[in-house]
C-alpha cells in the first residue's frame, strides 16, 4: 500500500496527472536559490532555453555567464569561479557535460573540491528523436567512481525544484540528472527530500523496487500491477545514487528479499551497480536490472524507446516476478 | 625611465639562482620530476614572487591577494622553491617533494598545500580557472589580478583555447597570462610536434593584447608585467622566450631535459655550475 506519509498527489494513477519536465523544476529553483544566495552564479554553454535558464537569466542578467559551445570551459572555468567565492549552476546536457568534460570535472571540481552544481539535462533515451548522440545513459556511472561528488537523479519537476534548493549549499560539488521529456508530476509540496535519504512512497515485504528519476512513476504503476497478482512490492525512490542510502536498501532488502532496481541508464555503474555492490558486500540478496543492457540508443518517441529498452511497466513487472522466483 | 633599479634585478637574479639549485636538489632527492621547465622559469618566479605579487605568506587566502595560478603543473618544484623562500612553509620541506605524505606532490594540489590557489597539472587547464576567478573579480569589483602561467606545448590542448576565447570576449583586463616559449615538449620541439607560430598573432586574433619578452631578463620580465597591467579592455598575453634548463649548461635546449633522472655526478655538475653564477653574482652585488 502506499505510503500515506509520503504526501504524494491525490492524482497519482488519474489519466489526466499532470506533466511537465523535471528540468522546469531546476529553472524555478535556482532562482528561488539566487533569491536567498547572492553568491549564485549561472553559466550555461549555449543552451540557455532548454536547460532552463531564461527566467534566472531573466531575474539576474548579471549574474549569467555564457560560455558558448564550450563544456570543457564550463567546468574548468566554473572552478575558477567558485575558487573565487561563488556558487556556480552550470548547465548543459548530460551528453557534454558532465560527459565531455568528465576530466575537469573530476580534477578541477572534485579534487580541487570546489562548489560547483553541474546540472545535466537531456539524461536517458527519452531524450527521444534527437538520438543515441544526445542521450546520455553513462553519465551516473562516470561520476559515481569520483570521490567527494553527490548524485541526484530527481523523479519529477517538484522534487527537482527541491533538489536544486538542497543542492545549493550542500557541502561539495553536487551533479544533479534531468530529463528533456515531460512526465508525471506525482510529488507534492509536502513530500519528503533530503539529499541522501531514501524516500518510500510504497510500502510492501515481497520485493524491493528501487527506482530513480521519472521512471520512478513507472514503478509505483507497476507495483499496483503486481498487487493485482498478489505480491506487494515496496517502492523506493532513491533519488540520491551517490551517498547510497544504505541503511533503508539494506533493509528492504532484508526485509522483502528481493530487489529490482529500475533507471533510464546503463545496468552497469549505475543505480543498479551500486545497489549490487551494497548488497554484495553486506547481504547478498537476488537483484534484476531494469536499464539500458550495454546498447546505444536511437530516434524515435520518448515512451516508444523506453517501452523498446525494456523500461516501461510491463518489463518492469516482469522483472520482479523473475526475482521473486529467485527467492 | 627602467622599471625596476639596477641593484633590485640584480637581488631577483640571486634569488632566482637560488630557486634553481632547490629544484637540482629536489628532483635528485625525488628520483623524478621535470628539470627544463623549472629551470627556465626561475627568473619569472622570482620576479612574481619577490616583487610583483600582492602576497602574505603567513596569511596566504586573504581575500585581496593576487592569483597565481600554475597550469603547467608539472614545473611545480619551482614553484615549492619560491613558496618556501617566500615564507609559506619551511625551506627543509622542499626535501620531501614527491614523497608520500609531502604536501609537495608531484602537481600541485590546492587542498594539501596553502597558497597554491588550485589543483593543476593536466594540460591547458589553467586558464579556464584563472579565467573564472577574473570574471568572478569583475563582478564583485576586486582589484586583484590573476596570473596564469602556462607552457607552450599545452597550448596544443583545445580546452585553452576555450579559455582565451571566453577571456578575450568579457575583456577580462586583470587577467595576465605568461607562456613558457621554450619551443620544448617531452616528444620534442613544439614546431615538430604540432606549430604553434604565429603565436602572438592567434592571441591577437582571439582579442588579447601581446607582448613578447626575453623570459631570462629579470628587466624585461618586470617590463613586460607592467606593460600589461597598463593596459584595458583586453586579457595580455606574455610571451616569455625561455631558455629550458637555464643555468646548466648540459640540460640549456635539450628537449631530454623536460624531465630525466640524473646521472651519477649530474646532480653535482649542475649545482656547481649553479654556485659559479651565484658567485659571480655575489661580487656584482
Amino acid at each position: 500500500m502506499l505510503n500515506k506519509s509520503a504526501n504524494l498527489t491525490e492524482k497519482l494513477f488519474a489519466k489526466d496527472i499532470p506533466q511537465a519536465p523535471n528540468r522546469d523544476g531546476y529553472g524555478l529553483g535556482v532562482v528561488e536559490a539566487a533569491q536567498k544566495d547572492e553568491r549564485i552564479v549561472v553559466m550555461c554553454a549555449d543552451l540557455t532555453e532548454s536547460t532552463r535558464n531564461l527566467d534566472f537569466k531573466k531575474h539576474f542578467p548579471n549574474r549569467f555567464i555564457q560560455a558558448g559551445v564550450q563544456e570543457q570551459f564550463l567546468a574548468a572555468g566554473a572552478a575558477g569561479l567558485a575558487l573565487a567565492g561563488k556558487i556556480p549552476f552550470i548547465t548543459s546536457y548530460a551528453m557534454f557535460c558532465p560527459g565531455r568534460a568528465w576530466e575537469q570535472v573530476r580534477t578541477n571540481i572534485c579534487l580541487n573540491n570546489v562548489k560547483v552544481n553541474i546540472v545535466g539535462s537531456h539524461a536517458g533515451v527519452s531524450v527521444g528523436p534527437d538520438g543515441a548522440t544526445h542521450q546520455a545513459i553513462e553519465d551516473i556511472a562516470i561520476m559515481r567512481v569520483i570521490p567527494n561528488i553527490t548524485i541526484i537523479a530527481p523523479c519529477d519537476a517538484v522534487e527537482a525544484k527541491k533538489a536544486t534548493l538542497a543542492a545549493a549549499n550542500y557541502p561539495g560539488p553536487c551533479y544533479i540528472r534531468l530529463a528533456r521529456e515531460k512526465s508525471p508530476i506525482f510529488t507534492t509540496a509536502k513530500t519528503p527530500f533530503k539529499i541522501g535519504r531514501a524516500e518510500i512512497y510504497r510500502k510492501g515485504n515481497d520485493v524491493a523496487l528501487v527506482a530513480c528519476g521519472p521512471l520512478v512513476y513507472n514503478t509505483l504503476l507497476a507495483a499496483e500491477e503486481l498487487s493485482k497478482k498478489g505480491i506487494e512490492a515496496r517502492v523506493i525512490n532513491c533519488h540520491t545514487i551517490k551517498p547510497l542510502d544504505q541503511k533503508t536498501i539494506l533493509e528492504a532488502a532484508k526485509n522483502c528479499g528481493a530487489v529490482v532496481t529500475i533507471e533510464e541508464h546503463q545496468i552497469a555503474g549505475g543505480l543498479g551497480g551500486a545497489v549490487a555492490e551494497l548488497l554484495a558486500k553486506h547481504l547478498p540478496t537476488p537483484q534484476e536490472f531494469i536499464g539500458i543492457h550495454d546498447k546505444f540508443g536511437e530516434s524515435g518517441k520518448p515512451n516508444e524507446l523506453v517501452e523498446y529498452f525494456g523500461m516501461g511497466v510491463k518489463s518492469i513487472v516482469k522483472a520482479a516476478m523473475k526475482v521473486v522466483r529467485r527467492k | 625611465m627602467p622599471h625596476i633599479h639596477e641593484s633590485k634585478v640584480k637581488e631577483l637574479e640571486l634569488i632566482a639562482n637560488r630557486l634553481r639549485q632547490h629544484v637540482i636538489k629536489m628532483i635528485a632527492k625525488a628520483g623524478s620530476g621535470h628539470q627544463g621547465g623549472p629551470l627556465g622559469m626561475a627568473d619569472i618566479f622570482a620576479v612574481l614572487y619577490f616583487h610583483e605579487l600582492h602576497h602574505n605568506p603567513k596569511n596566504p587566502d586573504f581575500a585581496d591577494r593576487d592569483r597565481l595560478i600554475l597550469s603547467n603543473g608539472h614545473i611545480c618544484p619551482i614553484r615549492y622553491a619560491a613558496m618556501a623562500e617566500a615564507g609559506y612553509f619551511p625551506v627543509e620541506e622542499l626535501m620531501t617533494l614527491r614523497q608520500f605524505g609531502s604536501r609537495l606532490q608531484g602537481h600541485p594540489e590546492r587542498l594539501r598545500l596553502p597558497g597554491s590557489e588550485t589543483t593543476s597539472g593536466p594540460l591547458g587547464e589553467g586558464l579556464a580557472q584563472g579565467s573564472g576567478i577574473a570574471y568572478a573579480a569583475k563582478m564583485d569589483a576586486k582589484k586583484f589580478r590573476t596570473y596564469v602561467l602556462t607552457s607552450d606545448g599545452e597550448h596544443e590542448a583545445g580546452l585553452h583555447w576555450e579559455a582565451v576565447l571566453f577571456a578575450g570576449k568579457n575583456r577580462l583586463d586583470n587577467l595576465t597570462c605568461i607562456v613558457d616559449r621554450n619551443n620544448i615538449q617531452i616528444d620534442g620541439q613544439t614546431e615538430d610536434i604540432m606549430p604553434l607560430e604565429p603565436l602572438r598573432a592567434k592571441y591577437e586574433a582571439f582579442n588579447w593584447h601581446a607582448i613578447e619578452c626575453a623570459g631570462n631578463d629579470i628587466a624585461d620580465v618586470v617590463r613586460a608585467i607592467e606593460e600589461a597591467k597598463a593596459i584595458f579592455q583586453k586579457p595580455t598575453v606574455i610571451i616569455a622566450h625561455n631558455i629550458p634548463g637555464r643555468g646548466v649548461s648540459f640540460m640549456e635546449n635539450n628537449y631530454l631535459w623536460h624531465s630525466q633522472p640524473f646521472q651519477p655526478h649530474q646532480e653535482e655538475q649542475a649545482l656547481n655550475e649553479l654556485k659559479e653564477i651565484e658567485k659571480k653574482l655575489l661580487k656584482e652585488i
